[in-house]
Parts: structure tokens; C-alpha cells; sequence
């Protein structure tokens, strides 16, 4: 209830602020302007929100399997961790965004190079929490699988997965957060539909108030994707428990 | 008992060594088969040394049989139910059919240790005292022919310690065990013989057989002689 009215305070100084100034609306618009224009433009602010949520979705997916699976392959294998972890860890050196215009020229204007692009946004972050997870496995625990003749097979599957889940969602938390960056990234780049290419397209037709009404739902997005993403895990990890909740 | 090959577990000239820190030199020391030995000694001594060594944990060391070890410390899995985690064992080697056929057993140990109600209770919401009983039903369930404890009972209120060595001693029979304490009157109660560790780098003692059948009434004044001789040796040994 304190953060709602945090924000409408907030709302209401942003309101005044503009009203006292006059500052024009293809500058700021008051968000009594960005509210009605959400209303009335709804259709079209749905069917953008539905490709763009499409997008970020499909990529988080995407990013989260393929991330997971090679910080399982890393773990499970040290031929793997030798001839490509450190390729992995040098890839972080190219600024991610920079790749986005080549997505675009190889995938092509249409879902799948935003798609491409978050999931590569979030790649980094998944391999490395759930790599690290794997190596900080407890000794003790270890040990005991040991003495029990546990197969390394089972001693991945059954001890290490499960122990590193909450580094996992750790970084599969970060990547909620950063996929629609990702999606959103491609979008400004080259595409033809969606909230990010929407924005531009408005902002450069002094169209503000629209370019502000998406803005408001990509926030929403994005803060769907990170309570979905924060409620599944803490489901995975019944065993965790967090403090200050 | 009668499927199971039980051996001895014997040490001879070994070093043990920390880090350039010598625990223990030349050392040579033998579990009787089918037999239940006391490790006794101040902490620091190197019992638990003693006891990884023969469970084959310390480098350069392997094991002689297959063994169940019980840790100081419970290694519950946070994850798994207390049921689960006392099948462990079965579940990590994948054989389904000896889990089936375990299960039963394994439900009625957590009766006997007293947690037959909390089957799917997850490790968190136990006491200090009922995880240790958890690790303990998990060893015994293991059914293995050598037992390594370390201090299997130190967790537990006065009564319950009493009832469990009771258990242990009935589910130990036949085994080769040893089990570390540093309590002389639990060792007293619950060894076929004692041997008590002393000196850095540690030495073994002599092996002490107390009379009578185990688990042996603590209030036996015999025990207590024994006990109060033990003591004062533990002293002189600081």
C-alpha cells in the first residue's frame, strides 16, 4: 500500500510540475495526457504489448535453457570447462548491444532476432550463477555420496543440481529483469511492430504521450516477467528461506 | 547379518598429516570383526582423523569394505523429507527395486528414533537433536557391514542419548563398528572394547573390555570404576 502512494505523490508532483511550467507535450507530457492516451489507444497498445511480451518471453526461455544446460555441461565435464569456458567468460567482452544490428541483418526484421538478442542479454548471467552454484557444492555433503558409492551421474543429478537451484535463481532473477532489455534493444534497432518500435516510431512524430503510454506497459511487462519468474523459483526452492518478506 | 562379509579394519604404520602438522605417526591400530569399538578421547586428539582414515576420506587413503559413515555433522539434504533422506543411499545408486525393499525398514528405524510422524518434514523445521537422528536412522539404514561414527549422539537430551545407544547397540550387533566419543560413560555402555587416544602426535591405548553384556547399565558400579579410571586417565593426558 506505502509504495502505491509513494507513486501517486509522485504522479501528482510530475502533474504540477508540468502544468506550472507549460512545458509543451511533445516534451513532457503530464500523465493526466499519458492516461487518456492509454485508453484510447488500448487496442494498439494491447496488440504491440502482445509481440513485445511474446518476445522477451520466448528469449527469457530460450536464455534460461540454454544457459542451464551448458553450466551443466560445464560441471559435468572438464574437456568442456578446458576448451570452452574461457571463450565463454571472453564473449562478456563484447558489448552485447553492439551485436544487435547483426541479429537484425541475419535474423531479420521480424520475432526472432529479439528473440536472439535477449536471450544472449541473459546467456551470461544464467551460466555463470548456476556454474557457480555447481562448484560450491557443501564437502560434506560430497563426501557422504562418496561413502554411499554414488555414481557421479547421481552425485550431478541428485546433489549438485539441487544445491546450487538457489544460485541458479539468483541469476535467473537478473535475467527476468534484463530480458526485456534485450527484446526492447532489437526492437529500436530494425523491427516493424512491438512497444519498442512503437516508441520510436511516436517519438519521431512528436507523438510523446503514446511513446510515454508504451513505456508505461513495457514497465508492466517487465514487471510480470520478474513476479512470475520470482514466484515459480521460490516454489522450485521450498527449501530456501528468505529474509525481510 | 548372515549375507554380509564382516571384516576387520586395521591400520598399520600409517602417518596422518595436516599441512605440515603431524596428528599422528606410525600408527597402527585394529577394529575386531563384528565387534563394536569406543574411540575415546579429549577434542583435538585426532579421533575423527582416525576415523576418516578408515573410511578412506583422508587423500591418499581407500576403504577395506563398504561402510556407512556418519559425520559430526548430520548432512541432511535441506531438500529431501526425513524419509528421503534416510534412502538416500538407494536413491543416489539408482536401484529402485532395493529402495522399494528398503523403504519399510527405513520407516520403521524413524519410528524407533522416534520421528515416525514426520516422514515428509523437510530438515529445517527439526531440532538440532532430531536431524542427529535422522543422519543416525540414515546410517543404520545403509545396512552395511562397517559403521564409522563420530560422535553419533552428542545432539541429544540425556534420556533420548540413553535410548539410542540402546538402538545403536542392537543394530550394531554383528557389524564392525567404531564409533568416536568423548563422553567415557557412553563408551562404557556401548563398546565391546575401548580405546582411548592420547598424545600429539596421538598414540592408541590398550584395549579396556568392560565386563557384561552391552548396552551396560550406567549405574553398574563396576562401569563407574572403569569410568572414574578412564577419566583420570583422559586427564593426564592434556
Amino acid at each position: 500500500m506505502r509504495p502505491l502512494i509513494t507513486a501517486l505523490g509522485l504522479l501528482a508532483a510530475w502533474e504540477l510540475l508540468v502544468r506550472l511550467t507549460g512545458v509543451p507535450t511533445y516534451i513532457l507530457p503530464p500523465p493526466s495526457r499519458i492516461a487518456s492516451v492509454l485508453v484510447d489507444r488500448f487496442d494498439l497498445l494491447l496488440e504491440q504489448a502482445l509481440w513485445t511480451g511474446a518476445e522477451m518471453i520466448l528469449g527469457f526461455a530460450l536464455g534460461l535453457t540454454l544457459g542451464a544446460a551448458l553450466a551443466i555441461v560445464f560441471a559435468a565435464s572438464a574437456g568442456w570447462r578446458r576448451w570452452a569456458l574461457p571463450l565463454v567468460i571472453v564473449s562478456q567482452a563484447i558489448p552485447v548491444i553492439a551485436v544487435a544490428p547483426l541479429l537484425v541483418l541475419w535474423l531479420g526484421y521480424g520475432m526472432a532476432s529479439k528473440v536472439a538478442m535477449a536471450a544472449l542479454v541473459i546467456f551470461f548471467p544464467v551460466v555463470s550463477s548456476l556454474y557457480d552454484g555447481l562448484r560450491r557444492t557443501d564437502e560434506g555433503w560430497l563426501e557422504l555420496a562418496r561413502t554411499m558409492d554414488a555414481p557421479p551421474r547421481a552425485i550431478l543429478l541428485q546433489i549438485k543440481l539441487p544445491a546450487a537451484l538457489p544460485a541458479f535463481a539468483s541469476g535467473a532473477r537478473i535475467a527476468a529483469a534484463v530480458a526485456p532489455i534485450g527484446a526492447v534493444i532489437g526492437e529500436w534497432v530494425g523491427a516493424s511492430a512491438g512497444l519498442g518500435y512503437l516508441m520510436t516510431q511516436q517519438l519521431a512524430r512528436g507523438q510523446t504521450p503514446l511513446a510515454f503510454a508504451a513505456l508505461f506497459v513495457l514497465c508492466l511487462l517487465g514487471l510480470g516477467l520478474y513476479t512470475a519468474t520470482d514466484r515459480l523459483l521460490r516454489r522450485l526452492v521450498p527449501w530456501q528461506s528468505f529474509q525481510g518478506d | 547379518m548372515a549375507d554380509l562379509v564382516v571384516p576387520s579394519l586395521s591400520v598399520r604404520d600409517a602417518r596422518i598429516a595436516f599441512d605440515g602438522y603431524l596428528v599422528a605417526d606410525c600408527l597402527s591400530f585394529e577394529a575386531p570383526a563384528g565387534r563394536t569399538t569406543c574411540l575415546l578421547g579429549r577434542s583435538g586428539v585426532g579421533k575423527t582423523s582416525l576415523l576418516r582414515h578408515l573410511a578412506g576420506l583422508l587423500p591418499g587413503t581407500t576403504r577395506a569394505a563398504p561402510l556407512a559413515y556418519m559425520a559430526q555433522q548430520d548432512r541432511l539434504l535441506p531438500w529431501l523429507g526425513v524419509l528421503d533422506n534416510v534412502l538416500l543411499g538407494y536413491r543416489l545408486r539408482g536401484d529402485e527395486a532395493a529402495r522399494r525393499a528398503a523403504e519399510p525398514h527405513a520407516r520403521a528405524l524413524l519410528t524407533e528414533v522416534g520421528l515416525g510422524d514426520r516422514l515428509n518434514a523437510l530438515p529445517r523445521t527439526l531440532s538440532g537433536g532430531m536431524r542427529q537422528r535422522v543422519a543416525l536412522a540414515r546410517t543404520l539404514c545403509e545396512n552395511r557391514p562397517v559403521i564409522l561414527m563420530d560422535e553419533p549422539f552428542a545432539q541429544l537430551d540425556a534420556v533420548t542419548r540413553l535410548d539410542l545407544q540402546d538402538l545403536a547397540v542392537r543394530l550394531l550387533a554383528g557389524r564392525t563398528a567404531v564409533l568416536v566419543t568423548h563422553d567415557p560413560l557412553e563408551a562404557l555402555r556401548v563398546g565391546h572394547e575401548v580405546r582411548v587416544l592420547y598424545g600429539s602426535p596421538f598414540t592408541v591405548g590398550p584395549a579396556i573390555v568392560p565386563p557384561g553384556p552391552m548396552p551396560r547399565d550406567p549405574a553398574d558400579p563396576a562401569l563407574l570404576a572403569l569410568q572414574a579410571r578412564l577419566i583420570h586417565d583422559l586427564r593426564g593426558t592434556a
